[in-house]
């Protein structure tokens, strides 16, 4: 545990004006001073995370990277890779006991291997102290028992996208905020011929996002809090109709899509409504000016449960027990969530990327442009992967063999009835939470 | 006479080298020494990897954990599970029918261009393409040609004014499994047809000289000569094929993941997704051992069914 002194705290106060004079270098040395975690000497770390946004983001965090190799001297390594090559890298990783230092991924994949995540309990409760309270959602992604074993660092938000000229048309005026307006604006929509569409697919992010949001907003889970299996249920009914009555007003081709399609389509104009990050906004204002200035964003509507149960996607990082530099990894993850650090490399994240802690500084990303206000919501009104149930490695296996988007899609497309969706589901469940 | 020199004491000479020598004389240790490399690759790339493949599918193993043995647990669960099966079913659809159109193709090809050609060379290396370009670049561009949007044959088709929307290629269960036969079709001729050539080229031109004189059609020449004597290469080429097709992954998983719900999941593609991606590894070795009987299968029926004839051996088939 780090232990705050009369020297320390002065310390951290000299960093803390380096920073705010705009000195990273100058910050880094300061704060490796009175850092609590000293590392090791000669010690080196490699970092696997997942592969950049935009370039700025990444060039952002690599300033971030070298101003700690600067201050304390640890040599870092950075690689990158796809979304959905990480969690594979990591667990052959966690199993050979050979590989980076630490990773930093998606969604809850520390949870599929605990016991080979570095304890962080220490640098989780000093963050917190300074910026702290954890959303209830970051605390979920970062737990598994009560112990910290990674560090939330940042959600992404992912809200609805759509065309203010088409839900204009539709007769509204400003977004629905419950799910029964949400329906009735597919509706308008579809018959206007600018309709909604939303991942049915295998799409990791989009469609497991989505899917879940569905549920818990009518009220269904897989599991309860105790992990017992709890999908076979009226509520689970009333989501299935309700997403079969969404899917009828969605553009043909969502049950193939992956997590790029929806942004095609936005982008080329065959899509007026989606789920997504803020990415279709930066390309469209890259790009495609006239539908960045007839878009807009809006939080997910409100279900029959009375509160929101979005599921936004959470980049929890780890560092490894096999790791030869405990605190250097320590050091590293806790001077990432310094504010001097964090904030330059939110803000030149566009909007990609939410804060998990509530006293954050105000990041002016969110404020220099209307439509990116919605994105700052994300780590405060998401729940976590498991819904009622802690995030665990079944919950980790439930959204990778997509137990819920194919509970939607096999009845959406006429493949099942209300009831076999539910038993394929309620079987899958089964098979994955047996033992627990 | 054995006997007798069996029981002729050692020459003195020879009992007294020394252990060593006799094994560096020996002929027997001599093969030994050679095979020993190939066996210990062999026994640590091939045999030791496919009996901890087996033997995690007996345990509850997950990513990262030591598991347990558990028996047959994760059998009965897959025995129990409608997603195996449906891999299961989709994995033997694909392979059927993937092979034999590849090998009705690819014979076909490997016809045309045993025959006298302009440009011959430059069409056959033309043929080769599908096989060279690395597979997930041809996955994705068949993915884009199979977009339920951005699809160029219902662009073609809609402007045409054959169709009024697009074509769900990936969407519809049926139409996705076609599209990824179609696409493992495409990609797997060219071998087909090259190693067929291969074949065709060794069978003596007198024969068809001799057939021709004779009088024999086209048809009796393909059929009594061309095809008994490319039955072994069929053989080898078509047990390859099957083997390639049934365990095929990379086309899969750039063009559907599996979907739509499940319809394009072949075993290898749910073993990936449950070992790896859900973390649970005795389940996924469960699946990729399941796997093994049906490869059997199939590689006894491309194996027994084309090389064993007894005319090869001078016999006469029943």
């Amino acid at each position: 545990m780090p232990v705050l002194d009369r020297r320390s705290l002065l310390a951290g106060a000299a960093a803390t004006s380096l920073a705010a004079c705009g000195d990273l270098a100058g910050f880094a040395k300061a704060w490796a001073q009175s850092a609590a975690w000293k590392p090791e000497p000669g010690a080196s770390l490699a970092l696997l995370r997942w592969k950049r946004f935009v370039p700025a983001e990444d060039e952002a965090f690599m300033r971030l990277v070298d101003a700690f190799t600067q201050a304390t001297g640890v040599k870092m390594t950075i690689t990158n890779e796809s979304y959905d090559d990480i969690q594979p890298k990591a667990s052959v990783a966690a199993n050979t006991g050979q590989g980076p230092d630490m990773v930093w991924g998606l969604f809850s994949f520390p949870a599929l291997f605990p016991d080979k995540c570095l304890p962080v309990e220490d640098v989780a409760e000093a963050v917190a102290k300074k910026y702290g309270p954890w959303f209830p959602s970051a605390e979920a992604y970062g737990k598994v028992k009560g112990k910290w074993i990674a560090l939330p660092v940042a959600f992404n938000g992912g809200y609805l996208n759509y065309r203010i000229s088409a839900l204009k048309k539709a007769g509204f005026d400003a977004f629905p905020t419950d799910t029964a307006g949400f329906l009735e604006l597919c509706r308008g929509l579809k018959k206007n011929n600018t309709p909604a569409g939303f991942a049915l697919g295998h799409a990791t992010g989009d469609g497991n996002t989505w899917c879940h949001w569905a549920l818990w907003s009518h009220g269904g889970n897989l599991v309860d809090a105790n992990e017992k299996i709890v999908i076979n249920s009226p509520e689970t009914a009333k989501a299935l109709e309700y997403v079969k009555s969404l899917y009828e007003t969605f553009v043909p081709g969502t049950v193939s899509w992956n997590d790029s399609s929806n942004n095609k389509a936005f982008l080329s104009g065959d899509l007026y409504l989606t789920n997504n990050g803020i990415s279709i906004y930066a390309a469209a204002k890259k790009d495609n000016p006239q539908i960045a200035a007839d878009m807009d964003h809006a939080v997910w509507p409100i279900g029959p449960v009375g509160k929101p149960t979005e599921f936004q996607l959470a980049f929890p990082i780890l560092a490894y027990k096999y790791t030869k530099a405990p605190n250097a990894c320590k050091a590293f993850m806790a001077f990432m969530m310094e504010a001097a650090n964090y904030n330059p490399w939110l803000e030149a994240a566009q909007g990609y990327l939410a804060a998990p802690l509530a006293n954050y500084p105000a990041n002016p990303i969110w404020t220099n442009d209307p439509k990116n206000a919605v994105f700052a919501q994300a780590g405060q009104r998401s729940l976590a992967a498991g819904g009622l149930a802690p995030v665990s490695e079944r919950i980790a296996a439930v959204l990778a063999d997509f137990v819920v988007v194919d509970m939607f899609a096999s009845h959406c497309t006429g493949r099942e009835d209300v009831k076999g969706a539910i038993r394929n589901a309620e079987r899958a469940a089964q098979r994955i939470f047996r033992n627990s | 006479m054995a006997d007798t020199a069996l029981t002729q004491p050692a020459p003195a000479a020879f009992a007294s080298r020394s252990a060593w020598a006799r094994l560096r004389a020996s002929r027997g240790w001599s093969g030994f020494w050679f095979m020993l490399p190939t066996s210990l690759i062999l026994g640590l790339f091939l045999a030791y990897p496919l009996l901890k493949g087996i033997w995690l599918s007996f345990t509850n193993a997950r990513i990262g954990r030591d598991g347990q043995f558990i028996g047959l647990e994760n059998y009965a669960w897959l025995w129990d599970d409608d997603v195996f099966w449906l891999a299961v079913f989709n994995t033997c659809l694909y392979t059927l029918v993937a092979s034999v159109v590849k090998f009705a193709v690819g014979l076909y090809v490997a016809l045309l261009l045993n025959k006298h050609i302009p440009f011959k060379s430059l069409v056959r290396s033309v043929v080769l393409i599908p096989f060279v370009v690395p597979t997930v670049l041809s996955a994705i561009a068949f993915w884009w040609i199979f977009d339920s949007q951005f699809s160029i044959i219902s662009w073609s088709l809609r402007h045409l004014g054959v169709i009024d929307g697009n074509i769900d290629f990936l969407g519809d269960p049926n139409l996705a499994r076609a599209c990824v036969i179609f696409a493992n079709i495409w990609r797997g001729v060219p071998f087909i047809a090259i190693t067929l050539l291969a074949g065709l080229q060794t069978v003596s031109p007198s024969l068809y000289e001799a057939a021709t004189i004779d009088g024999a059609s086209n048809w009796q020449i393909f059929s009594r000569i061309t095809l008994p004597l490319l039955t072994p290469i069929i053989a080898v080429v078509m047990t390859f094929s099957v083997l390639f097709t049934f365990t095929d992954f990379q086309l899969i998983w750039a063009m559907t993941r599996g979907g739509p719900v499940n319809a394009t999941h072949l075993m290898a593609t749910l073993s990936y997704q449950r070992g790896i991606l859900s973390g649970t590894l005795g389940e996924g070795a469960a699946i990729a051992t399941a796997m093994v009987p049906f490869l059997l299968v199939a590689i006894g029926i491309s194996w027994f069914g084309l090389q064993r004839r007894a005319w090869q051996s001078g016999g006469t088939d029943r």
